[in-house]
C-alpha cells in the first residue's frame, strides 16, 4: 500500500501577487518508507504537506493517504499522520506537558493514555525534565523535539517533518537522526524536507527533488548518488610550482602556485593521477573533495530556477 | 462512530481554555468584579438614592442585574476573541486543525470556554453585589437559561470575531464600538419606557435588551417585555451565530489559505 499517493496536485496562492506554487505534481511513497522531499526555498515543499495535512486548500489533484480520499475522508486521512511544521507553532505560554497531552486528546485519546505517551516521548527526547515549563523558556533545538514529541504521541502510521533539524546543533542533530531512523524501523512511514543533503542521505531511501512547484528529480537515493560520474579534488602541494604539469586522462587546473584541482571520472583509477604527478616531482600534501558530490548534483538539477540572482540582486541595492 | 473521541477533543479544548484563563485570572476574572464594585458604589450607593425607585424597586436592586448581565457578556466574548486569536496569530490553532476534530467539536469547545469564564466572573459579580443589596431570586430557572444562553451567544460572537480579525486592534473594535454601546443602551441602567415612544421601537433591535430583560424578569420578577418573547429571541441569536461559526470554519476563514 501507498502511504501516500498524489496526482496533479496544484496550488495557487490567490492575492495580488498571484502565486503558482505546485504546477501539478505527482507522488507515491511507500507504506514503511523514508522518504525525503528536497528542493530550495520556495520551492513548494511546505504548501505539498500543509495540503497533505489539512492546513492549506488544494487548488487542483488528488489527495490520497493509506488509501484515504482527502476530499472524501478527511477525518480518516488526518487520524493517520503526525505533522512537525517548519514553524513554531504552539502556544508559548502553555507548559510542555500540557501542549503533548492536549495534542493527543484532539486526536481522542484518553486522558490517562494521553499522559503516558507524552511521558514516554518526552522522556524519549529528553524533554521530560522541563515538563512544568512554559514552552517559550525553551531553546531552539528543544522547541524542535518539543514539536516532535507532539506529532508522536498519538502514534502516527506516518510523520511527517518539514525542516526537523533547522537550527539544530550537530551532536543533537546525529542523534534525532538515531531516534527518526528508530521510529520508520518500527514501522512508521516518514517523510522529510531539509536543506542539510548530508542528512537526506543518511537517512532517506528515496527522494523527490522539488523545484519551482514542479517535481524535478524522483528517484532512490541510491539512483541519485549513481549519477554522481564525476569529482572534484583539491591538490594541496609541498612546493610551489611553475608551470601547470601535463597529466594524460584528466584535467589539471592550478589554483595557486601550491594548489591544484583535478576532475575524475568515476572509472578513473587516483593512482595514476599520483604516478604522473610524482614523475613531475610534485608532492602532494593532502587531498580533499572540493565540495558535497550530492550539492553539486543537486545545484545542477535545480539551477533552472532563475529567479535567486535577481532576487539577490534586489537586496544587494 | 468517533462520538468518544469527538467528546475527548471537546473536553480537551474546554479544559485548555478554563487552563488559560485561570491562569491569567488578574487579567480576567479580577477586573469585572473591581468595576463591578465601582458601579454598586457609584450608581448604587451614591446616586441610586436620588433617583429613587424604578420599575417598582430600589435603583440599586433594578440596575444589579444588568450590570451582571453586562460583565457576563462582556467576559464571555472577551475569552472566546483573545483565545481564538491569539491562537491564530501563534498558530497553535493549526493542533486542532491537523488533528480529525469536527468544526462543530471545535466552535463548541471554544465557546463553552467562554461561557465558562462568563459564568465564573458572573457568579462573582453576584457575590460582590451581594455586600450591597439583598438579592433575591424570583425564578431559578429562567435565571439560569437567559445566563446561559446569554453567554453562549456572546462567546459564539466572539468567536466569530476572531476569524475574521487580522490584529489585535480588530479584536477591540468589536467590543468597544459595539458591545459596550449596545449594553448600555440594553436597559442595564434604566427602563425603556422612560424613553420617548421613538426610541423605545428603536430599542427593540437590540438584542442585548431582551438579555438583560428576561435576566432582570428571573430575579425581580419584573421585565420591560414579553419573556417568552425574549427566549425566542435569544435563542433565535444563538443559532445564527452558530450557524455563522460552522460556515466560516467550514470555508477556512482566516485560517487556511
Ligand atoms: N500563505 C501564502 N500565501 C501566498 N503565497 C505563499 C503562501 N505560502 C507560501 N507561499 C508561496 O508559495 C511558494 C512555495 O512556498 P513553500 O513555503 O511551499 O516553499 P518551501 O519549499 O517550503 O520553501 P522553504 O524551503 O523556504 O521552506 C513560495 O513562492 C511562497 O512565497
Ligand atoms: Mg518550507
Amino acid at each position: 500500500m501507498n502511504a501516500i499517493s498524489i496526482r496533479n496536485l496544484e496550488k495557487v496562492y490567490p492575492g495580488d501577487g498571484e502565486v503558482y506554487a505546485l504546477k501539478g505534481i505527482d507522488l507515491e511513497v511507500e507504506e514503511g518508507d523514508f522518504f525525503g522531499l528536497l528542493g530550495p526555498n520556495g520551492a513548494g515543499k511546505s504548501t505539498a504537506i500543509g495540503i497533505i495535512c489539512s492546513l492549506v486548500n488544494k487548488t487542483a489533484g488528488k489527495v490520497m493517504v493509506f488509501d484515504h480520499d482527502l476530499d472524501t475522508a478527511r477525518v480518516l486521512v488526518k487520524a493517520c499522520i503526525g505533522l512537525v511544521p517548519q514553524e513554531f507553532n504552539f502556544n508559548v505560554f502553555e507548559k510542555i506537558k500540557h501542549i503533548v497531552v492536549n495534542q493527543a486528546g484532539y486526536y481522542g485519546l484518553e486522558r490517562r493514555l494521553a499522559y503516558e505517551r507524552a511521558e514516554h516521548y518526552l522522556k524519549k527526547l529528553g524533554l521530560w525534565g522541563k515538563r512544568n515549563v512554559q514552552a517559550r523558556l525553551l531553546s531552539g533545538g528543544m522547541k524542535r523535539r518539543l514539536m516532535i514529541a507532539r506529532a508522536l504521541v498519538h502514534e502516527p502510521r506516518l510523520l511527517i517533518l518539514d525542516e526537523p533539524t533547522a537550527g539544530v546543533d550537530i551532536e543533537l542533530r546525529r542523534s534525532m537522526w538515531e531516534f527518526l531512523r528508530e521510529i520508520n524501523a518500527s514501522g512508521t512511514t516518514i517523510i522529510l524536507t531539509t536543506h542539510y543533503l548530508e542528512e537526506a542521505e543518511s537517512l532517506c531511501r528515496n527522494l523527490a527533488i522539488i523545484d519551482n512547484g514542479r517535481i524535478v528529480q524522483d528517484t532512490s537515493m541510491k539512483n541519485l548518488i549513481a549519477q554522481l560520474d564525476r569529482e572534484t579534488f583539491v591538490l594541496d602541494l609541498a612546493k610551489p610550482i611553475g608551470i601547470l604539469p601535463e597529466a594524460p586522462g584528466c584535467v589539471l587546473r592550478k589554483i595557486d602556485d601550491r594548489t591544484l584541482e583535478v576532475d575524475v571520472s568515476k572509472e578513473q583509477v587516483i593512482n595514476e593521477i599520483f604516478t604522473c604527478l610524482s614523475a613531475k616531482g610534485i608532492e602532494v600534501l593532502s587531498m580533499r573533495n572540493k565540495t558535497n558530490r550530492l550539492e553539486e548534483l543537486f545545484l545542477g538539477l535545480v539551477k533552472t530556477d532563475d529567479s535567486m540572482p535577481s532576487t539577490v540582486k534586489a537586496h544587494a541595492h | 462512530m468517533r462520538t468518544r473521541q469527538n467528546f475527548i477533543a471537546f473536553k480537551t479544548i474546554l479544559f485548555k481554555e478554563m487552563v488559560r484563563f485561570t491562569r491569567i485570572w488578574v487579567q480576567t476574572i479580577l477586573p469585572p468584579a473591581i468595576t463591578m464594585v465601582l458601579y454598586f458604589i457609584i450608581f448604587g450607593n451614591l446616586i441610586g438614592p436620588r433617583i429613587g425607585e424604578m420599575g417598582g424597586f430600589d435603583y440599586m436592586e433594578y440596575i444589579v442585574p444588568g450590570l451582571i448581565m453586562m460583565s457576563i457578556i462582556t467576559s464571555s466574548y472577551a475569552n472566546v476573541v483573545s483565545s481564538f486569536y491569539s491562537a491564530k496569530f501563534q498558530c497553535s490553532v493549526e493542533e486542532v486543525l491537523v488533528a480529525p476534530v469536527p468544526h462543530y467539536v471545535i466552535l463548541l469547545g471554544y465557546t463553552l470556554g467562554g461561557v465558562a469564564r462568563g459564568l465564573i466572573v458572573g457568579a462573582l459579580v453576584t457575590l460582590v453585589s451581594l455586600f450591597f443589596t439583598d438579592l433575591y431570586i424570583h425564578n431559578l430557572f429562567i435565571t439560569a437559561a437567559v445566563v446561559v444562553l446569554t453567554s453562549v451567544a456572546f462567546a459564539l460572537g466572539g468567536f466569530i470575531n476572531a476569524i475574521f480579525a487580522k490584529s489585535f486592534d480588530d479584536i477591540s473594535i468589536v467590543p468597544t464600538f459595539v458591545l459596550t454601546p449596545l449594553t448600555y443602551l440594553g436597559g442595564v441602567f434604566y427602563s425603556i419606557n422612560l424613553l420617548p415612544e421613538f426610541w423605545q421601537k428603536a430599542s427593540l433591535v437590540n438584542p442585548i435588551l431582551y438579555m438583560v430583560n428576561a435576566f432582570r424578569y428571573g430575579i425581580l420578577g419584573v421585565s420591560d417585555i414579553n419573556v417568552g418573547i425574549a427566549f425566542v429571541i435569544i435563542g433565535l441569536f444563538v443559532c445564527i451565530l452558530f450557524s455563522i461559526g460552522i460556515y466560516l470554519l467550514h470555508k477556512g476563514v482566516g485560517l487556511r489559505t
